[in-house]
């Protein structure tokens, strides 16, 4: 188009034509990529109008400027140098209004690609929230605990209402619990101790002969305080590692002392031995009492695990303030 | 008559099958087993008609558990469990009861399974069944082998190789090799990809175990395992093998 612009209608030679042709419009195009390039890294959010003015304007005098010389450098026909010298304006007007579109589509471009990111960085945010609120509901609701347990109220209706009745509070009680407390707000050991004694006596009448429990406690421990819900997680896993991993009838024993200035609680369960990998399945129990122990103290040290002669151990330390 | 096993470690919750199967004279309960091992006993003493069966129960679950009986009765699963619904909707089990259940509830289950009885006597677990049950946990952990009379749980770590051997797949462990009536394809698809890769049509190997691949033949390579074991690698295996090792 260009070449035959200058060519025909301008009457230049056609040597001259397409080395100016291919010259100027080959600089432009080096030109427009740069402005392309220059847009994505940098992309002002003020006053974004006169960046792009200036930009433009700044581009196209230097191109105008390296064509002028440029060509007339590669030519030195003096009919042709006179054309160029009358032939700037149109040229700088031209290049301008090119690099103009450019840029402004390349922002165009450039701001729908950030708002897309944007946009789907935001949905990630959302979405992972929205996974960490029900993950919590449902740890909180336990639903084979629940089903179990009403499936043994269910049973004991027929034959043993009274019991059936004392099961009825008793999960009632340890519910109420569950959704009253706040996972930030620190509680009594004792207190804690009393709503654990609740699941746990649930869970007797749920397995039975097969589970039994024992309970030291310190008395110094009693008025020490710990993270609501933090120990029920771990009791739970034990009880699921001891009676899910051997057949035989299993104790799950439970001690809280005062060492220094912490509260420290272990638990331990049996396993087998033979089949279990318990230093690979820590569970995702501990897990998550091990993320909630960072986000509350900052510290990775203060849950640790050990597995032998076929009892797991849980010990958990709290710092007391 | 019908003869029945329930198979559940809670002791209320067998007391509530029982209650509910109190109206049915025609219905024998044999014995209660509290896990999957004084199931497979029991079936195995008894050749019953029925079964009631949880799913979490100690040491293997239910779905473990119908694996390693070679024809198993018919299956009523009793559980507060709904993940494995749809797969047990899709199957043929009898039915699915999600615990607590009422009577009527039940009562549909135990109509729906004397009128199949009254179809076919012999009822049997249908593959599709078999499938889905041994699709859970979706990728194993572990394999449940019966040896002899005992039932032995191999961890998947534990396992060497696995090599066809007509209807069964013999797995080789660190305490020997066990047989196992499934298909290679099956363990293809429940083992851990990236710790299991089909080598051969006939084996299937844990990276973990191979210490050298050597070339052997024409186009193919052989996998020379820690315990000194040489295993066949076909020229696809070889590439499914790069490919996990990374190489």
């Amino acid at each position: 188009m260009f070449f035959k612009t200058l060519h025909v209608d301008f009457g230049v030679e056609w040597p001259y034509a397409l080395g100016d042709s291919l010259a100027s419009n080959g600089l432009l195009l080096v030109f427009c990529i740069l402005v392309m390039i220059n847009l994505r890294f940098y992309n002002p959010r003020k006053g974004r109008i006169i960046h792009l003015f200036a930009l433009c304007l700044t581009v196209s005098s230097i191109w105008t400027a390296i064509v002028r010389f440029g060509l007339a450098v590669i030519f030195s026909d003096e009919h042709y140098l006179d054309f160029l010298d009358h032939s700037m304006p149109a040229r700088f007007y031209m290049g301008f209004l090119i690099t103009g579109c450019c840029a402004l589509i390349s922002t165009l471009w450039y701001n729908q690609e950030e708002q897309k990111e944007n946009e789907k960085h935001k949905m990630d945010a959302e979405k992972m929230a929205r996974d960490a609120e029900l993950f919590k509901l449902r740890q909180q609701l336990q639903p084979h605990f629940l089903f179990n347990s009403l499936n043994s109220i269910s049973a004991l209706a027929a034959t043993q209402p009274q019991q059936a009745r004392k099961m009825i509070q008793q999960l009632s009680d340890f519910l109420r619990g569950t959704l009253k407390k706040e996972d930030q707000q620190l509680i009594g050991w004792k207190e804690e101790l009393q709503y654990l004694n609740l699941y746990l006596d649930i869970e007797k009448v749920r397995f039975g002969h097969r589970l039994s429990t024992e309970i030291s406690s310190d008395p110094e421990a009693d008025s020490m305080l710990l993270p609501s819900m933090l120990l029920q997680p771990l009791v739970e896993n034990a009880i699921k590692f001891g009676l899910y991993d051997t057949t035989e009838a299993i104790t799950i024993s439970l001690t809280a002392r005062k060492e220094n200035n912490y509260l420290v609680v272990t638990v331990k369960n049996p396993f087998d031995e033979e089949t279990s990998r318990p230093s690979q399945g820590t569970g995702f129990g501990l897990h998550s009492v091990q993320r909630r122990l960072y986000l509350l103290y900052a510290r990775n040290d203060l849950l640790s695990t050990e597995a032998a002669e076929s009892i797991f151990t849980t010990t958990l330390k709290i710092p007391q303030a | 008559m019908t003869r029945a096993l329930i198979i559940d470690d809670e002791p209320l919750a067998r007391l509530i099958v029982k209650e509910y199967l109190q109206k049915y004279k025609e219905i024998e309960v044999l014995q209660e087993c509290n896990d999957g091992f004084e199931g497979v006993k029991a079936i195995q003493q008894y050749q019953p008609d029925l079964i009631f069966l949880d799913i979490q129960m100690p040491k293997i679950n239910g779905f473990e558990m119908l694996e390693l009986i070679d024809q198993p009765p018919s299956v009523i699963f009793t559980t507060a469990f709904d993940e494995y619904a749809i797969k047990a909707f899709e199957s043929h089990a009898i039915d699915y009861l999600l615990k607590p259940f009422s009577q009527e509830r039940f009562d549909k289950a135990i109509h729906k399974m004397l009128d199949q009885r009254a179809i076919s006597p012999v009822s049997k677990i249908s593959e599709p069944l078999l499938e889905a049950a041994s699709q859970t946990p979706p990728q194993s952990q572990r394999i449940v082998v019966k040896n002899g009379s005992k039932i032995k749980i191999i961890p998947v770590e534990d396992v060497f190789y696995l090599e066809a051997a007509d209807d069964y797949v013999k797995i080789h462990t660190k305490d020997g090799a066990f047989l196992k009536n499934k298909t290679m394809n099956h363990f293809e698809q429940s083992l851990d990809k990236t710790l299991f890769v089909r080598t051969h049509r006939s084996t299937i190997v844990n990276i973990h175990q191979i210490t050298r691949i050597d070339p052997y033949e024409k186009d193919g390579h052989i996998a020379i395992l820690k315990n000194g074991a040489k295993v066949n690698v076909s020229k696809t295996g070889y590439v499914k093998l790069k490919e996990v090792l990374g190489i």
